[in-house]
């Protein structure tokens, strides 16, 4: 179908997006990957020569590494765990028959349009702050001492306010595949008796699991980067420092660029590696 | 689900689903509510949920002392920008692949998604030192052309999935009719992708309204978006809750109320494809 002329102007119409995206692509790459060697300090000395692989040796020494790698797992579990269990349950209820359905849903999404740094920033001050937040004022109410959420529990902080933001997309996905599932199929497991706990078990999680998977993966690549979340609250305070924000503070708080480029180069590894599993679902409904 | 629910268990539904969508709500309630307060009513014990004195006080006062008109215009600006200066470039890369594959259509539709995981914070010194070299740290036009890269793959991913739909029939049938590629696409193709276009600008406003990653460490003061104008507040000084939230609800209605128009569009443009 496609003539020798159409191929060409093809070519020309997507020539923008692919060099564009090439040079993005390689451009900050590849300098992440030439200073990971270095032993580049802009503020004391510039650049310092060839450090080999000292920077990434430093970067997993260093005693900050492991904790940063818990802290990473536990906010990217907690909340993965949190809203896709949560997300389950709530589109399935949001599929059954109800009154003001679309109003439901439309309060069940916002929180997804909220900007990372508004919720951090409301979270902290209005909710979870011990003196003045509502969460303090209703711990009052029931004669408990009031919890200082950030310092105490910071990791619980977090993970509330990452699942808050999150819930509604896991919701709206699962429930977006729910609605695909077969009714009759449902029906006639009804009528054979099945109960609803067996019917959702053996008949609506199978039909989620691919959905479930793609929530995880895309989740996941998702929360490994989350930023604004943890500069509002804790700014990597309290043992709240995960990976990217680790890096973050190397590169521009410490202006350590070797040290922390050697960081960043682990961080797109263990992207990839994540991605590569989602790409392959992505690639296969491509083919279909 | 079985469509054959008893008034019982629709009354039931309905009474449950509300109470949970008005709890996972109230914190963006409780935020608009607070924002009409003054600084007293706003952390008076017991919390006054809807009998305070309304006040439109914060809203001025924000307004006046961090000239929030600025930072929304920046924040129109870089969204809005970037979202456009994407689709003219993203509809004719998806249109060619969408209606001219070649075999390697798919690989580089792959490849150019798995440019949108590059983690951020591992490109974040080369950025900052590219934007500083050509002059682009804290300003409008940086910003509008970094949100276009992280969204460039988005963008091009989802007019592609919307391309796809419109049957190919149709264009043979112009083409036998004679239709030049640019009337092709100008008359034949161009009305039916627009919902799709449509689309793809409502989601991409959105993510680009929103991204605190890049919009907080590529500007200081002159080009700061919303997002970065609410980071501010994170400062003591800036601490009034009335005014905190004054601030949050103009930073995020806008988006908000587009948001509720883009339920379908989030699904397909942020798992692309794989759930439909």
């Amino acid at each position: 179908m496609a003539t020798k002329s159409s191929r060409t102007a093809a070519r020309l119409m997507m020539a923008p997006a692919v060099i564009l995206l090439l040079g993005w692509m390689l451009v900050p790459l590849t300098m992440t990957l030439w200073f990971s060697f270095r032993n580049y300090l802009p503020l004391r000395g510039g650049d310092q020569g060839f450090a080999g692989f000292d920077n990434f040796i430093r970067f997993v020494t260093a005693s900050s590494f492991w904790p940063a790698v818990g802290a990473t797992m536990l906010i990217v579990v907690g909340s993965l765990l949190i809203t896709v269990v949560l997300g389950v349950l709530l589109a399935v209820l949001l599929d059954q028959p109800m009154f003001g359905q679309g109003i439901v849903r439309i309060l069940v999404i916002a929180p997804f349009f909220v900007m990372p740094t508004v919720s951090g920033l409301l979270w902290k001050n209005m909710f979870l702050d011990s003196v003045n937040g509502l969460f303090a004022h209703v711990a009052r109410f029931f004669g408990v001492t009031p919890v200082e959420w950030i310092i105490e529990h910071s990791f619980a902080s977090i993970i509330l306010i990452v699942s808050w933001q999150w819930l509604p997309f896991a919701t709206l996905i699962l429930l977006t595949s729910i609605q695909s599932l077969d009714s009759e199929q449902l029906e006639a497991a009804e009528m054979d008796g099945a109960p609803p706990i067996k019917r959702f078990w053996y008949l609506t999680i199978p039909h989620l699991s691919r959905a479930i998977t793609v929530v995880l993966l895309i989740e996941t690549i998702f929360m490994l980067s989350i930023f604004a979340e943890i500069k509002m609250t804790t700014a990597g305070a309290f043992e709240t420092k995960t990976l990217s924000y680790l890096i973050f503070q190397r590169v521009l708080e410490s202006q350590n660029v070797g040290l922390g480029s050697a960081g960043g180069v682990y961080a797109i590894i263990l992207a990839n590696i994540v991605a590569a599993f989602l790409m392959r679902i992505v690639g296969k409904n491509l083919d279909t | 689900m079985a469509r054959s629910a008893t008034p019982q268990r629709k009354m039931i539904n309905t009474a449950f689903a509300w109470a949970i969508g008005l709890i996972i709500f109230f914190p963006i309630l409780w935020t608009i509510l607070t924002s009409f307060k003054t600084e007293a009513d706003a952390i008076a014990f017991p919390p006054k949920f809807l009998f305070f004195d309304w006040t439109l006080e914060n809203y001025a006062v924000v307004q006046e002392r961090s000239n929030y008109m600025r930072f929304l215009w920046n924040s129109v600006i870089i969204a809005g920008g970037s979202t456009l200066l994407g689709v003219i470039i993203a509809v004719p890369a998806a249109w060619s692949m969408a209606f001219v594959p070649s075999p390697r259509t798919k690989d580089i539709l792959m490849w150019m998604l798995s440019t949108k995981m590059l983690p951020a914070v591992g490109v974040l010194y080369p950025m900052y030192l590219i934007f500083i070299q050509i002059g682009w740290l804290d300003t409008r036009i940086g910003l509008v052309v970094a949100l276009l890269l992280i969204n460039l793959p988005i963008m091009v991913w989802m007019l592609y999935t919307y391309f796809k739909e419109i049957p190919a029939e149709i264009l043979e049938a112009a083409r036998m009719d004679g239709a030049s590629l640019r009337s092709e696409i100008l008359y034949v193709l161009t009305p039916m992708a627009l919902p799709g276009i449509a689309s793809t600008i409502l989601l991409n406003i959105i993510l680009a309204w929103n991204e605190s990653f890049w919009t907080l460490n590529l500007t200081a003061a002159k080009a700061a978006p919303l997002t970065a104008f609410i980071a501010s507040y994170s400062s003591p000084e800036g601490l009034f809750y009335a005014k905190l939230s004054a601030a949050s609800t103009m930073a995020i209605a806008p988006i908000l109320i587009l948001g509720w128009f883009s339920q379908k569009q989030l699904v397909r443009g942020l798992t692309f494809g794989a759930v439909k």
